[in-house]
């Protein structure tokens, strides 16, 4: 393991931290510059959306590759990409609500219950909603890092939840949603692979020690 | 496949605009120049060269265009608009990369099978198609099932001209059409995001509405590739995506023919895809619209039965448009 002193990480974050603004800043200096082309609106909309799903799959990447390459440090990034996804992701539900159905709740209750990809969407969304809340320092220690943990499961559900959305809102062209899917799908693959090692390792050391 | 080229046009034949309208009425149509494009590149050789006649094609000016009491007195869309932003799946799903991507298409030369059905079956070149009748402008609603709107400026003839041209057999009740099939030019033809060729079809009494046009120019000039050079299909009061691209085939059949969004989702496009407000598409609304080229900040518009075509709704009359959809 290769471990960074943290005056490095800490100096690492401001980068990453513009980084992540960049989507945002293209997106504005397009706008201001006439440059969204004839319907900026689909324009802000799929940007928002492609990068709350990316955002989500950096930051589900974090521990296969701290893991498997051996960098520990990276996970002092994980907060701050995880919150990114969720930063996109509003941004992403505030174009919906604002400039696409301009506030109109019964309209949008009726697309929530009514269109599936909507439904998806909103459900991905929501599944971040207590990720966010409880990203910080004060909310680990409260719920202890078991619960805590646990409940940050919900981020496989809504990275999901997110690549169905995009699935079902494409009218013929799958290739997109399925490249989402495809990182997903090895992610999470990762996960089952690693989840059934570590419960095998565990059950041999108890037939061990049982028969010792 | 190709057919040989009609004889050099003599200028003479070239008529002054304000007068073929008269003389078309007891000339069979052969002759009379309706655009001035046409003419030229008939006069520039009698051996087409494909290269300039494409370069030519692109941009070139129509003259002669004459109004029409069916275009609406709305605002058109820019061209930049409308040749920037739509759906053209041969060239790419992207509604902005087909500008780009159809750039070196070529529409000329460009023959027009009209078959089936039909006691005078043609192959018409597209220069010849375009003077079947006085080229119209026909400002149009332009409404498409995803939920955006535009008006365009189309110039076009109507397509009760070619169909009355082809003379169909009392059996036609269909009209179908046919998108050229160029992979080596449409990239996406090369993948099967779509069952190609694209293919679209009317009733005989839709397609015989006074609505219903050919288009072959956009703005005054001829039809920028990225709309479906040489020639398309208009129906305003119908989604954007009955209108057929780059046609190459129209057949007259006693059959509903098969059209190609319906083949992929039934039960997301219909045969008839009327624009109706009360029929929502399954998976989103139908009953707004957003008008391309207002602003971030627009309210969207609502959709109008038939896009507001109402003079269509006789076609319709006795008709479920919740199960015929």
């Amino acid at each position: 393991m290769k471990a960074l002193p943290d005056k490095f990480v800490r100096a690492l974050k401001v980068p990453v931290f513009l980084a992540g603004l960049g989507p945002l800043g293209v997106l504005a200096w397009k706008a201001t510059h006439g440059l969204l082309g004839a319907n900026p609106v689909d324009v802000i909309t799929r940007s928002t959306g492609k990068w709350t799903l990316t955002f989500l799959l950096i930051t589900l990447s974090v521990t296969p590759v701290r893991k498997l390459a051996g960098l520990s440090w990276l996970i002092k990034f994980r907060r701050m990409l995880g919150l990114f996804a969720f930063f996109y992701g509003c941004l992403h539900l505030t174009t919906y609500i604002w400039l696409d159905k301009f506030f109109d709740v019964q309209a949008m209750l009726h697309d929530i219950a009514k269109r599936r990809f909507i439904t998806a969407g909103m459900t991905a969304w929501l599944l971040t909603l207590p990720l966010a809340i409880t990203s910080t320092n004060g909310w680990i220690r409260r719920m202890g890092g078991k619960r805590w943990q646990k409940l940050h499961r919900l981020i496989y559900f809504s990275a999901a939840a997110g690549v169905v959305h995009f699935i079902w809102l494409v009218k013929a062209d799958l290739r997109r949603p399925l490249t989402f899917g495809s990182v997903l799908a090895v992610l999470l693959a990762y996960r089952a692979v690693t989840w059934v090692i570590s419960r095998f390792k565990t059950r041999t050391t108890v037939a061990v020690t049982t028969s010792a | 496949m190709l057919i040989k080229k009609p004889n050099d046009i003599p200028s003479s034949e070239i008529t002054p605009k304000s007068s073929y309208i008269n003389r078309r009425t007891f000339l069979t149509g052969a002759v009379a120049a309706g655009a001035a494009l046409a003419g030229g590149l008939y006069l520039r050789s009698g051996q087409y060269s494909p290269e300039l006649a494409t370069v030519e094609a692109a941009g070139s000016k129509l003259t002669g265009i004459v109004k029409s009491p069916f275009s609406t007195n709305e605002k058109p869309n820019t061209f930049k608009d409308i040749t920037n932003y739509n759906n053209y799946y041969e060239f790419s799903t992207d509604k902005y990369e087909p500008a780009e991507l159809s750039k070196n298409f070529r529409t000329r030369p460009w023959t027009v099978a009209i078959e089936g059905l039909v006691k005078k079956p043609k192959r018409l070149d597209i220069d010849r198609v375009m003077r079947l009748s006085a080229l119209e402008e026909r400002i149009y609603r332009h409404r498409c099932v995803e939920g955006w709107s535009m008006v365009i400026p189309w110039v076009g003839i109507p397509l009760s001209a070619v169909i009355k041209a082809a003379d169909p057999l009392p059996s036609a009740r269909f009209v179908a059409f046919e998108t050229i099939t160029a992979p080596d030019q449409m990239p996406n033809q090369k993948r099967a995001v779509l069952d190609w060729p694209y293919v679209e079809g009317l009733r005989m009494d839709e397609a015989m509405h006074p609505l219903a046009i050919l288009a072959v120019g956009l703005y005054d000039e001829v039809l920028p590739n990225v709309d479906g050079a040489p020639l398309r299909l208009v129906v305003p009061w119908k989604y954007g995506f009955k209108g057929a691209k780059a046609i190459v085939k129209i057949s007259f059949t006693d059959k509903m023919p098969p059209t190609t969004w319906n083949k992929l989702a039934p039960d997301e496009y219909g045969f008839y895809s009327n624009v109706n407000p009360n029929k929502d598409h399954p998976r989103w609304s139908q009953k707004t619209e957003r008008r391309i080229g207002e602003g971030l900040f627009a309210p969207k518009h609502p959709t109008l039965m038939f896009n507001g075509y109402d003079q269509v709704a006789s076609l319709y009359s006795g008709m479920d448009l919740q199960r015929n959809y």
